[in-house]
């Protein structure tokens, strides 16, 4: 009998609590904005974007180090991301300050295929890619959606090729005879390791 | 109990000195009123759930969108019209006009005004809920005949869900009769003239010790309240019509004209049982605040303000409520409601009986 009374009691309660909530937001300011008639971004409509909103998205490859979460993280595979090493001394730091390590020679973006969920977003750890505010873009030919967002030019991509194979030409020189020396001190040293070894087994 | 007032029947009657137009005139009023208050309501469902879900709602046509309603309907006419090839034809086409009838005859006994009634009858309260259950009727003719699984699911449930909720339904209108000693709407209306506190919600007229009835009073006036919306099968009574289940119930098959009828019926409907609850309940066309703004024009205003309040309360449990299951439906009104009412009932007969 308790229990009876007590559920009427909280279903009248609860439905009470709920016209409660929805009379609130009958008043509350409607967040529809007019779009061909008022932009969002018009002081009068607030000047801001919805929360969420999806729109194009913009790379700062001053500050994209290159680190390709973005195209892992998307789901459409519509980024392309390729670098190519950093010759040491070569490259000016990023726009945050950190140490470049990679050039990014192409990055593209086909909007086309972009579905707009933003997963590239996150994954970012520079903040280089972001939404912008646009959404009002449209293109004739499908090929104007493929954005490519390298500021590289070819040449300059042709030269830092170039440096880094002579730097790798050069540091595999580097290696090789390092590694020869080391075969040499090793064969020299031998003996005595191979004597220690064993008296370590005598010992143990 | 004699009126001995001049209705609007009696003063066009004296204007035209002819009982026929006169009779035109007090049958056709509501038919107007209907017409408009269907497409105020209308427009009102779409707004406040606009407003509701924080959305502006139709905005194009008119200022503020507010010919949409207009625009609808002739969508609606100029549909086509479509009969299903295995369905009974007269009981399909009949459908939709017997329960717009059914819906529109209600606004016989309903008293806009302590000088407008269009037909005073003593029987009125009586009349106007054997009214209320003949809608069932044409619904469960649209189910069956459409041929349709989902039509005639939607028809059964509605069934069971009216037989089931006319019950307590019945016994608060018969309290109130208990209380008013009165079948006849005019009478009940002009017993709980003067103050808002003699309206039959706070126990009606009486001395201060009516205190001890304001509970049983204001449990009838919810119970009454849930009932109706169970049927007008409006949320979160509306399974007859289940989107989720049904499709679209037991008007899935119908389009055009014939499904505006349905329309138009739901929405009549939704304003005779608000009508009965402000009659009933809140003292129909009395103004709350005793002489002022009372008469028969002011009274006019006030039974439609409350009337239309009490269609607001109906579109806002739509937006706020999800849709009951069967089962709960069932145990709601026969564990929950009918129980109550039956004590509510009891407790007003002592009441009348020692007072």
């Amino acid at each position: 009998m308790k229990k009876y009374i007590n559920d009427i009691w909280l279903g009248i309660y609860t439905v009470l609590l709920g016209m409660k909530i929805t009379i609130v937001h009958l008043f509350a300011k409607n967040v529809t904005v007019q779009y061909p008639n008022k932009h969002p971004l018009e002081k009068a409509s607030g000047d801001k974007m919805p929360m969420n909103a999806r729109n194009r998205i913009f790379v700062d490859m001053e500050l994209c180090n290159g680190c390709n979460g973005c195209a892992r993280a998307c789901p459409v595979n519509c980024i392309t991301v390729e670098t190519l090493k950093v010759v040491p001394g070569d490259a000016p730091p990023l726009k945050n300050g950190e140490r470049r390590g990679l050039w990014v020679p192409v990055y593209t973006l086909d909007f086309a295929k972009c579905c707009f969920c933003g997963l590239c977003i996150d994954p970012c750890p520079t903040e280089a890619i972001k939404m912008t505010t646009e959404f009002e873009y449209s293109a004739y030919d499908r090929k104007d959606l493929f954005y490519k967002f390298s500021t590289m030019t070819d040449e300059e991509i042709k030269q830092k090729k170039e440096l880094l194979a002579n730097f790798q030409a050069e540091k595999a020189k580097k290696e090789a005879e390092a590694k020869k020396a080391a075969d040499a001190a090793k064969a020299a040293a031998e003996p005595p390791k191979s004597e220690s070894g064993e008296l370590k087994i005598d010992n143990g | 109990m004699e009126q001995q007032i001049l209705t609007l029947y009696d003063w066009v009657v004296k204007l035209s000195s002819s009982e026929l137009i006169a009779l035109i005139v007090v049958i056709t009023l509501p038919l107007v009123f209907l017409i408009v208050y269907a497409l105020v309501a209308i427009l009102g469902e779409l707004k406040i759930s606009a407003f509701i879900q924080e959305r502006l709602g139709p905005m194009r046509t008119g200022p503020w969108g507010i010919i949409q309603p207009v625009a609808e309907v002739v969508k609606l006419l100029q549909k086509e019209d479509i009969t299903p090839d295995a369905a009974n034809k007269p009981l399909f086409n009949m459908a939709p006009f017997l329960m717009f009838t059914a819906a529109y005859a209600g606004f016989a006994v309903i008293p806009f005004s302590s000088h407008f009634v269009p037909a005073g009858i003593n029987l009125g309260l009586f009349y106007i809920f054997a009214m209320g259950s003949l809608a069932v009727i044409g619904l469960v003719m649209g189910g069956w005949a459409s041929n349709n699984k989902y039509s005639l699911l939607g028809a059964l449930r509605s069934v069971a869900q009216i037989i089931s909720y006319e019950i307590p339904a019945a016994i608060v209108i018969l309290s109130i009769v208990i209380l008013a000693s009165s079948m006849n709407l005019q009478v009940i209306n002009a017993n709980q003239g003067g103050w808002f506190w003699n309206w039959y919600v706070f126990g009606g007229p009486g001395t201060a010790w009516k205190i001890i009835i304001i509970p049983i009073t204001f449990s009838m006036f919810l119970l009454y309240l849930i009932a109706s919306l169970a049927e007008t099968n409006r949320t979160p009574f509306d399974i007859p019509e289940g989107e989720s289940e049904l499709v679209a119930g037991y008007h899935t098959e119908y389009s055009g004209m014939k499904f505006a009828m349905f329309f138009f019926a739901e929405y009549a409907n939704m304003f005779v049982v608000a009508a009965l609850l402000s009659i009933l309940f809140f003292g129909g066309w009395n103004s709350p605040f005793g002489d002022f703004m009372n008469g028969p024009i002011w009274g006019v205003f006030w039974f439609i303000s409350k009337s239309f309040f009490f269609v607001f309360v109906q579109i806002w449990l739509r937006w706020t409520l999800p849709r009951l299951r069967v089962d709960q439906l069932m145990g709601v009104s026969w564990k929950v409601m009918t129980p109550i009412a039956f004590i509510c009932f009891f407790a007003v007969g002592l009441w009348t009986m020692f007072n």
